[in-house]
């Protein structure tokens, strides 16, 4: 039957119209379509891995943030323990220099007191001297006279005198 | 609403029936002779020569396409509008520039239902037909639906590729992306899948709305293109091209020096037979497609025919009858064949990579 015979002059049409067809869309179809889903398939993995990076940076910021804050406040702990360690510390130095001072005020004063002490004492000394000498003169004028009066005598000197030894 | 539908559906078919069966009484009455199915079964499948639409008081309603024809034996070109050959009544001829012509009736031994040259003598001969017939306006309406859907999306991509894709170019990518994916990637090697995919595409889209327009009764589709012997030899003819003329070594290495004893090779029964397969694969496909659409087609126009059959038997009651059954089944057979417009066209491209992937192979699966 005619029906299973392949027509020639069909077969031309068809070959000339699917050629022109394929060449058409071979050249400004499929590659473009193919190509921008391609370019848009790339583009869309791309911003994904973006994504995730950023995502990944991000949470590693505020890691660190949180990080940095903790050891802000360590610090900040830290900073203060000292200065109350150094407060109690100058405290305490102060403490000490004043209880020098004190004692070095005290022995100055303990040795400006020997001091006046021994002059009085040197004083005193020349003091006695000065009387023994001025009773011996007195004695050595009287001991010319009378023995007895001369012991009375001296008594009454140091009698008179009492007042200036016992100062 | 579903009942209301059904109410519809049946008094729709009812109607339809009645008017079928009306229109079989008068051309009964009116023409005695018998139904000729063969020639409505095989004068809907096959080409021809006009357009046929529809008739009206018995004129035919016709898109006269041009007979392009070159005589043979020295004969010169000849071109003319399909009117004058088709309305020609038995025993007629159509003379032009003093040749003359006439289109044999489906039910002729020889040439039927193809424009004959008649001879002087009597004689009939075929000239070198080059008509643009029914088949050839439904090529070529199937390539310029191709072009029209398919450019416009591509120039909007090559314009901007990065642009959000707008509802026809989510389809146009959606159709692309279900063949590449699906049939082209998986069976041709990656590195080549640029090369060979504009055209498994193509051989797709080709087939698959030639199926669908196939599908359609009224113009200016109906035409049953993929059911051509003629158009599926020229597909089949493409990817033998592409297959064996873009074949590598390794493939040519195969059919001429296959891995079988030597014996099988020195006297070439191997190689004649891995040659004549790289044949067998292509007619396969061709005959199919072929096959598979025209059975489709010859199905619905036996289930209309069967209705002035039964008509003629047994009356118009029966055929009244004849025509709601046959109704229902032509529904369900249309139906039927969407699945397979879409089935073929599967099956083609996907037989079709998978050839061009064996032949792209590089090394032995094992």
């Amino acid at each position: 039957m005619d029906l299973f015979l392949p027509e020639s002059g069909l077969m031309i049409w068809m070959l000339i119209a699917f050629l022109i067809v394929l060449v058409i869309l071979a050249k400004a179809g499929w590659p473009m379509i193919m190509g921008a889903v391609e370019q848009r398939n790339t583009h869309i993995a791309d911003s994904l891995l973006a994504a995730e990076e950023a995502n990944n940076a991000l949470a590693g910021i505020e890691q660190k943030r949180q990080e940095a804050m903790a050891e802000a406040q360590a610090e900040q702990i830290k900073i203060m323990k000292e200065s109350q360690d150094l407060k109690a510390q100058l405290i305490e130095e102060a403490k000490v220099e004043a209880r020098k001072e004190a004692e070095k005020i005290v022995a100055d004063a303990r040795l400006k007191i020997e001091k006046e002490q021994a002059e009085a004492m040197a004083n005193i000394k020349n003091e006695v001297i000065a009387l023994s000498v001025d009773i011996a003169e007195k004695l050595l004028q009287r001991e010319l006279d009378d023995k007895q009066s001369q012991t009375a005598y001296i008594e009454e000197l140091l009698k008179n005198n009492q007042p200036r030894i016992e100062a | 609403m579903k009942t209301v539908l059904r109410h519809i559906a049946l008094l729709f078919s009812l109607a339809c029936a009645v008017c079928i069966s009306g229109f079989a009484q008068e051309t009964r009455t009116e023409r005695p002779e018998k139904f000729d199915s063969k020639s409505f079964i095989f004068g809907h499948t096959g080409d021809s020569y006009c357009y046929h639409i529809t008739e009206i008081n018995e004129k035919p309603v016709c898109v006269w396409l041009p007979v392009i024809v070159k005589c043979k034996d020295g004969g010169g070109w000849h071109c003319f509008s399909s009117k004058h050959v088709c309305e020609l009544e038995d025993g007629e001829a159509f003379e032009h520039d003093g040749t003359r012509f006439r289109i044999e009736p489906i039910k002729a031994e020889k040439y039927p239902g193809k424009l004959v040259e008649v001879k002087p003598d009597g004689g009939l001969s075929r000239p070198f037909d080059l008509s643009f017939t029914k088949n050839a306006f439904g090529i070529f309406l199937v390539c310029a639906f191709l072009l029209a859907f398919f450019l416009p999306a591509a120039r909007k991509y090559r314009k901007d590729p990065m642009a959000q894709p707008t509802k026809y170019q989510g389809l146009v990518e959606w159709l692309t992306y279900m063949v590449l994916d699906g049939i082209i990637k998986p069976n041709v090697p990656a590195s080549k899948v640029n090369k060979f995919a504009p055209y498994l595409l193509t051989v797709f889209f080709f087939i698959f709305f030639a199926n669908l327009f196939g599908l359609i009764p009224f113009f200016p589709f109906s035409a049953n293109v993929t059911g051509n012997l003629s158009i599926t030899l020229v597909l089949a003819l493409l990817t033998y091209f592409f297959v064996n003329v873009f074949g590598n070594k390794h493939y040519w290495k195969d059919i001429l020096w296959p891995d079988v004893p030597l014996f099988l090779k020195v006297i070439p029964i191997m190689p004649i037979i891995e040659l004549i397969s790289t044949i067998t694969k292509p007619f396969a496909l061709m005959v199919r497609l072929f096959a598979n659409i025209l059975a489709g087609h010859i199905i619905i126009m036996v289930l209309m025919a069967l209705i002035f059959i039964i008509g003629g038997m047994y009356g118009a009651g029966m055929g009244g009858v004849m025509s709601i059954v046959s109704i229902f089944m032509s529904v369900f057979m249309t139906a039927v064949e969407l699945l397979v417009a879409y089935i073929q066209a599967y099956v083609f491209t996907m037989l079709s990579a998978i050839f061009i992937g064996m032949a792209q192979q590089e090394t032995e699966h094992e």
